[in-house]
Parts: structure tokens; sequence; C-alpha cells
């Protein structure tokens, strides 16, 4: 092994892999002010970026403003019913033109200088026109459109690569773990449940990639929850002798282009739909209803693979899709080497009754977000980890080596999948170095 | 024997006031057990989420929606030292403020009051926590106890509060 050294480039100093052997990765990915830089050229500027769903979007005028791959956006339907991203900046002057979160436009007026755009983008109105000069064209200064923008089962992503593959090609493998969810609607149509979660963590944001779908964390991390599964009469201990650290054995899947997921046989219950003790027993006869109706709509073997299997799909680079105890769509992004943003919600059937989305909604309370009884606790394993990361000049590699070696499938316990985040970054890092 | 409406009509601020209080001396030395014994034995606890803070927490997904089942449950996780979010514990303090008894029905005395929860961590600047309580009080046995609180985040989001892994 070449001795470390602190600079970087198109030879693989960041990420270092030994086939079957070893498998690290410098913490200057963590902390480099250059490698955000790059980041947001090479992976923010080029790759898919999720931007929204919708179901956010009901009706004509309805919008959401957020942030996404670094810029303003405006994520809108327009009159014509067309779903839009718009670059959220004047084209006078650079404001932001809306302002508010969310809600229903009519058009979106600019308050500096009174500009005002369709909701399409298109600009409608300048107050005190005639003073421009004769080139001035009205029709090419509308907002700013992102170059691409494609739905899959209506999840929708963005791209400012004008020459990139479609959405679908890029997702890959991803498709089928996004299938999964979706066919947990009997009309095939998910909705996102209004309450947003928005939180920072002091971290940088690749460190959440790796922990949305790291299972070896699971029992020192997340003990107190495993601990409260235990009161409630869950079964959570792992088969003795085995060699397991949890009472099923899952994967870990590469699905092509740096998107990678867990596949797990499910034992903390499932709003679609697998019981536990925690619903109580006169939610029983409901999740067998939905259970039955999968079983009708679906075939016994793919209703059992959606309701029995769990996963944690990262979607390459910054979208988690957590498939289990309940389902949520988280999106996160730097704010610095040190610091990301993450915006999560809960993702339901439309066609769930009160009962059920009450259920689903308690039962992603227990485990996720701010507030539960196991995110904290990533929260506060990761910010522990960029602590430790100020020492990267001493300290320098990670090892992700578990699970190498051995021919057989990856265990979700092991690292593969994590490897298959960090191999694809590496590539797209050098072909746009 | 029950005299709900007169119980709760002879309520004063001052010892609403004193419960709330007393109270944020409990979760401030985080004597959770004893903070325990100030609920009913149907207690909810709610931190709505920031974006929607009037929602109900059926329909929506909150930062916190507790049945008495799982406060229980979080407080036996608050004081595991496995509970990495707040081990060591964070040092908190809370200034409660502006209370009003907002409303009497049937046994239930509605009460609102403003709070500043300070939390502290080793190397990192303080969090500060600004927002409204909103209180459902029952007497039981002559005590004023606990029904349901509701803690609403003034924030815009929970940004740089990052998580509410304690007692809010």
């Amino acid at each position: 092994m070449d001795a470390p050294r602190h600079g970087h480039g198109s030879n693989g100093q960041l990420v270092v892999e030994i086939p079957n052997t070893s498998f690290r990765v410098n913490r200057e990915v963590f902390v480099s002010k250059d490698v955000l830089e790059r980041e947001q050229h090479a992976l923010f500027d080029t790759c898919w970026i999720y931007v929204g769903h919708a179901s956010e979007l009901r009706n004509p005028g309805d919008f959401k403003t957020r942030f996404v791959a670094g810029r303003p956006i405006i994520f809108v339907r327009d009159r014509g019913g067309e779903v839009r991203a718009l670059i959220n900046s004047c084209r006078h002057r650079g404001a932001t033109v809306c302002r508010e979160r969310e809600g229903n436009a009519r058009n979106f007026y600019c308050m500096y200088h009174g500009w005002t755009y369709q909701l399409d983008g298109a600009l409608r109105n300048v107050p005190g026109e005639d003073a421009y000069p004769s080139g001035f064209d009205k029709k090419a200064m509308g907002l700013v459109a992102v170059p691409r923008l494609e739905s899959y089962r209506d999840f929708y992503f963005l791209n400012f690569d004008p020459s990139a593959e479609s959405l679908e090609q890029y997702l890959a493998g991803a498709k089928d773990s996004i299938d999964l969810v979706v066919d947990q609607s009997p009309s095939g149509r998910m909705e996102i449940i209004s309450g947003t979660q928005e939180y920072d963590i002091r971290a940088n944001w690749k460190l959440l990639v790796e922990n949305s779908v790291d299972d070896y964390h699971l029992i020192a991390t997340h003990a107190t929850w495993l601990n409260y599964m235990r009161n409630s009469g869950v079964n959570v201990m792992p088969p003795k002798g085995s060699g397991q650290l949890l009472p099923t054995k899952g994967a870990g899947r590469d699905l092509g282009n740096g998107h990678l997921t867990t596949d797990n046989p499910n034992f903390r219950g499932r709003p679609v739909a697998k019981w536990i003790s925690i619903y109580g027993e006169e939610a029983k006869a409901d999740i067998d209803a939905i259970r039955a109706e999968l079983v009708a709509r679906l075939g016994e073997a793919r209703a059992a693979r959606v309701a029995d299997t769990n996963r944690n799909l990262a979607i390459f680079p910054n979208l988690v899709i957590n498939d289990g105890s309940s389902v949520t769509v988280r999106y996160f992004y730097p704010i610095a080497p040190d610091h990301m943003r993450v915006v999560a919600w809960a993702l339901g059937p439309v066609e769930e009754t009160e009962a059920q989305r009450a259920r689903r909604l308690h039962a992603f309370l227990t485990f996720y977000g701010p507030g539960g009884f196991a995110t904290p606790d990533d929260v506060a394993a990761l910010e522990a980890a960029q602590q430790g990361y100020t020492s990267w000049r001493d300290v320098q590699w990670n090892d992700l080596s578990r699970g190498m070696g051995r021919n057989e499938e990856q265990h979700n316990t092991d690292e593969e999948h994590l490897r298959v985040f960090w191999r694809h970054w590496k590539l797209r890092m050098e072909d746009h170095a | 024997m029950n005299k709900p409406l007169d119980e709760a009509a002879t309520v004063s601020r001052a010892e609403v006031e004193d419960l709330l209080y007393h109270e944020a001396d409990l979760l401030d030395a985080w004597k959770l057990d004893d903070w325990l014994k100030l609920l009913t034995d149907d207690a909810t606890y709610y931190v709505p989420p920031n974006d929607k803070p009037d929602a109900d927490h059926r329909y929506t997904l909150f930062t916190i929606a507790d049945d008495i089942v799982r406060l229980r449950e979080r407080v036996i996780r608050l004081k595991d030292p496995n509970c990495h979010a707040e081990y060591p514990p964070s040092r908190t303090r809370r200034m409660i403020s502006n209370v009003r008894i907002t409303g009497v029905s049937g046994d239930t005395i509605s009460v609102a009051a403003n709070f500043v929860v300070y939390r502290f961590r080793r190397h990192t600047e303080p969090y500060v926590f600004v927002g409204r309580y909103f209180y459902k009080l029952r007497r039981i046995g002559g005590a004023l106890k606990i029904a349901e609180r509701r803690a609403v985040l003034d924030a815009e989001e929970l940004g740089l509060l990052g998580s509410v892994s304690f007692l809010l």
C-alpha cells in the first residue's frame, strides 16, 4: 500500500480497494471543502436528484419551494396540469420570486421590482416595460426550467445535465425496489403524508447514505429501540450460534449505478401487512384484510415479497426510501463538509382508512425522525464520527471491509452495499476530475 | 362523588403555574420517574411538525406523538446510557411564562404558556427551543394532573435544533 497522501486525484487516493482483502475510505472526503465542491459538479450537477412526489401537487397552481441540487427550486403544477421544476430566481436581478414554503399560486410575483411570471415560468408582466430597449425579448426571459425533469411512478427527479441518460435508465435496479413500495397501494398510488421533518446533522452528507443502509450498527446504536420492541413483545433475539446479529438474516444488494438496498425478512411489523403486538389486538383483522387484498391483486408470492420484506433503499446520491416499519422518503444535502440538512416525509397508500393511517404514523415515529426512538441516536453517531474526523490527518482511513472475501451472498450486516456507494462515488468523481 | 365541573372551575392560575414550574424543575433535573407521576394514566405528549403546527397526529406526521405506553417507554429509553443522543444527558433550563387558563370544559382545564428551553451539550452552541405549550389538565384525587402536553415550536424547521431527543 502506498503511504497515504493528503492530496487526491484520479489515482484513487480517496477510496482504496484491494479485491477480497480491504476497502478503505480516506476521511478527507468528510472534511474537505475541495471534495465538496467537486461533488457539486460530479454528482449534484449530473445525477438525477429527487425533487418531489406527484401527490404533493394535486391541483394546478400547487407549489412547493425547496433546495435541490444546491439550487432554489419551485416544484409546481402549472395551469395545464404539467409538473415543472423552475429555478426560483428572477431573470431581472435574481431575487427568489416565490418565498413561501408551499401553497397554491396564480402566478409568481417578484417583490423586488414586480416582474410577474406564469406558473409555467413564462414572463407575463414587466412594470414600465416601454423603458426597455428594442432588443429586450420578454419571451426569452421566463424563469429558467431545470434542463431535465422526469418521473418514475410519481417520484420526480431533476437533472442539470441535458445529456444525461433517462431517469429510468439511471434508476436501473432501484426501480424494482420502488415498485415494491408502490405495490402497497391497491390503485398504485402512494402519497406524501402532510408534515415535514426537516433537521440538520452536523456531519458530512455521505455519512447518512452509509447509516441509512448499514444494519451492522443496529445492535450498538439502537439498543434502546430494541429494548422497546422487546418490552412490547416483539421478538428481536438473534438465533443462537448462527453468527447473526438480528433475528432474521438479510442481504445487501447492488442495484446498479451506485444504488443499493438492504433486503431483509421483516421482524418488526409492517402497516402493509405484518401485524405485531404494538399495533394492538384490534388491528389484527384489519392487517389480515390488507394482506388478503395484496394476495388477490398480486398473487401469494408477490404479496409475500411486498408484505414480509423490508428495504432501506439508497438512490444515488442523496435519496433514501426506508420501506419497513413505515415508509419514509428522505433526501439530504450538504450545507458544508461537516453539516447536512435532512428533509423527510412519510409515504402511504392513498386508500388508507383513518385507522390505518394513524397506525402507519405511529409506527413511523417509534423508530424514525428527530423525535423517534432510533434516528436521534443515528444523528449522535454521525456527529460523533464527524468529530472524530477532525483528526483526519492523523487517523486517515475508514475501514469498510466487512464481508469481503466471502463468496456467498453479502448480508445486510456486511458492508458490501456500502462499498457499492463508494465505488460509484469514486467513479463519478474521477470522471469529473 | 364526582364534582368535575366544580373542581375544574376552582382552579387558579397560581396553582397551574406551580404545576408547570414543578414539572420544569423535574425535567431539568432529569427526575423522569417523578415527572411521570404528574401525568394521568392516559396522558399524551405531542410535538407537531414545524410546518404544520396546528395539525392532528392521526393524519399528519409529527415529530413526537406519544400515547402513555410509548411515553413510559420514552422515559425508560432516556434513563438508559444507550440513549446515545442524550448520553451524557443534556443540560436543560426551561423558562415558562405567559401562563393562562384558556378554557374549562367538563373536568378538563386547558392551559397555554410560552416556553424557552435551552439545551446544552459539550462543544456545541446552545440549542434554543422556543414555542408554546398547550396543556390539558385534570384534577385527580385533589391534585392537578397532566392529561396532555403539546409543545409547539416556533422555528420554521428544526434545522440546527437537530433532534428533539429530550423531553421538550
